[in-house]
């Protein structure tokens, strides 16, 4: 801080003149004390995230201890558990059961499409690929979501294109098979399960390529070559080498598949039953039937459901490759 | 480099990897050729006929018009918002080891990783506990918590390659801390902020979930087509503006790579 002798320097400052007052004397103040500093830099945010997004989360799970009066519809403030237990009931136990059902299928559906994406851009894909590879996946991930759920609703109608693909393939009968099916059937794939399904898949694929393409990344060539000198072939290198070192991006993309299959109530709103998933019943409950206790209650099931899944990715490593 | 490697993948994987762009991109591209379809009632395929007609028609609808304009602006407040508070935490995290540090990238990330309804309906319970109307603010307020992650997952990254020397050396050469920000750190982590901001700024355009639940009756550009698409009204005027949709939300991203492609590889800086 002893510039002050240069004055003006002609046209390009090797050193910039030092400015004198209370900016000066703060920047020294930072200088002398970096904590002050990093409490400053910290401040904004930790209020923001603290005050809006943590106040609202504890609003919220205080109203879920917040029962409804059933005669009046008035949320009565007082502790009680009575809101919980109506979790239990049988209608609201198989509204949670189909939800992680769906999430799990939907999450290994999609690590088993993302995979060879992710493979083949991390090993082989190079320059103009790789780019290609990457903004491949960056901008159906970055693109509407409404967008994407209605080109599928354009896509499964039944006078739309995959009816008439099947057709000209001579497929039909096929579809009908399937849509005769208990669950997973309907009556065409835009109000089934299998719709719905297909959907979930499409719209959180991309958030499942991305970090196993980064783990995958991290795998040095030198391990899989020193795999095949000692004698594995090339599917023992995977099993034992690339899939294992490739896992805890599958898990970290898993948090992402999981936790969006959980709260989504879109997707099934537009393409699937009438039978509810956890974020439809959420949203019903807080709408129309203003019971928010009961949507409250709701919401804590995905929240503990994501912390167990979070400590457990966690405890493998997944925050590494995310 | 690995050059000394074969280059030529099995031909199972190339199949295996071109069909999964092409289940990623057909559905997207179906989008354009719908905007220009003659049939209004039906999802028809293939198209009977072709126009340019409902081009027009939507640009003369003020429905329209206005989700855009409240779309362009509550984007333009998160942004802001977000680039300010996102590069904020990342500084403090990156230069510094400190107590709690792990639990303020958790804290970042939360708003991402639980599901958008909670958040929704948490900011709407407390909105409503606190008597708070609804307003362009309401939604604001919650798309830039969780915008913040993705200005933060950019500048941290721009952060962690930038050297502590470049710092050291300006103070050394007698700048300030002010002036060694405004000379030094802000020329590098510029563009990587920037890219953040337009990715803020596509994730807030694009919102839905949250903003049902802090919106009140406000329409922004998702909530019309949500309505849309829960109760059609005009097919045709829905296709148009979902290829607009696809067309503003890609120009960001683009531009957001363009910014950031020489730097390493910032995976999962997703939503």
């Amino acid at each position: 801080m002893t510039a002050a002798t240069i004055t003006s320097p002609p046209a390009n400052p090797a050193i910039l003149p030092a400015r004198g007052g209370i900016l000066s004397s703060l920047s020294d103040l930072f200088w002398r004390r970096p904590k002050f500093l990093l409490l400053l830099m910290l401040l904004p945010p930790l209020l923001w995230l603290g005050i809006v997004y943590l106040g609202a989360l504890l609003a919220l799970l205080l109203q879920s201890f917040f029962s409804i009066d059933e005669f009046s519809g008035m949320i009565n403030r007082e502790f009680t558990l009575k809101t919980y237990s109506e979790l239990l009931l049988p209608s609201n136990i198989d509204i949670i059961l189909r939800t992680v059902t769906m999430a799990a299928l939907v999450t290994v559906a999609s690590a088993v499409i993302a995979f060879p994406i992710a493979y083949y851009a991390a090993r082989y894909a190079r320059g103009k690929w790789k780019a290609l590879f990457y903004l491949g996946v960056m901008l159906p991930l970055w693109s509407s979501y409404l967008v994407k759920v209605y080109a599928w609703k354009l896509i499964l109608a039944k006078e739309g294109i995959l009816g008439w693909l099947l057709e000209k393939l001579h497929l039909t009968w096929l579809l009908d098979a399937w849509l005769s099916l208990p669950i997973v059937g309907g009556n065409s794939l835009s109000v089934s399960f299998t719709g719905t399904f297909i959907v979930f898949v499409y719209v959180w694929l991309p958030f499942m390529i991305l970090p196993i393409q980064a783990a995958l990344e991290r795998v040095p060539v030198s391990l899989t070559e020193a795999s095949g000198d000692l004698g594995a072939s090339p599917g023992q290198t995977f099993r034992h080498v690339v899939f294992p070192l490739a896992l805890p991006g599958i898990v970290a993309g898993s948090i992402f598949t999981f936790s969006l299959t959980l709260g989504d109530y879109i997707i099934p709103q537009i393409i699937g039953t009438s039978r509810l998933f956890i974020g439809q019943a959420v949203y019903a409950h807080q709408g129309t039937a203003g019971n928010i206790p009961l949507a409250a209650a709701f919401t804590v099931v995905p929240i503990v459901i994501m912390g167990f899944y979070l400590w457990a990715a966690k405890r493998m490593g997944a925050f590494d490759a995310l | 480099m690995r050059s000394d490697r074969s280059t030529s993948a099995p031909l199972a994987l190339k199949l295996a990897a071109a069909a999964g762009l092409l289940f990623l991109h057909l559905p997207i591209l179906l989008i354009f050729v719908y905007a220009f379809t003659t049939e209004e009632k039906t999802y028809q395929w293939p198209p009977p006929g072709f126009t340019l007609r409902w081009l027009a028609v939507t640009w003369n609808r003020p429905d329209v018009w206005q989700a855009l304009s409240l779309s362009v602006k509550v984007a333009a407040l998160s942004t802001v918002i977000a680039i300010v508070l996102g590069t904020l935490c990342a500084a403090a995290v990156s230069r510094t080891r400190f107590f709690g540090r792990e639990t303020i990238s958790l804290l970042v990330i939360l708003p991402i990783a639980l599901p958008g309804i909670i958040t929704g309906i948490a900011l709407r319970s407390a909105f409503s506990l606190m008597e708070i109307p609804f307003s362009t603010w309401t939604i604001v307020l919650g798309h830039a918590t969780f915008c913040v992650v993705v200005v933060y997952n950019n500048a941290v990254a721009r952060f962690r390659r930038t050297s502590g020397s470049l710092i050291e050396a300006s103070m050394d050469l007698g700048a300030d801390g002010f002036q060694t920000f405004r000379h030094v750190v802000l020329p590098n982590i510029g563009t990587a902020l920037l890219a953040g901001g337009m990715l803020a700024f596509a994730l807030s355009f694009d919102e839905v979930i949250v903003t049902t639940f802090t919106a009140g009756q406000q329409q922004t550009v998702p909530i019309w087509m949500l309505e849309e698409l829960v109760r059609p009204r005009q097919r045709p005027v829905t296709n148009v503006v979902a290829m607009i949709v696809v067309l503003v939300t890609a120009l960001p991203i683009l531009v957001s790579y363009y910014l950031t492609r020489d730097s390493d590889q910032i995976a999962g800086a997703g939503k």
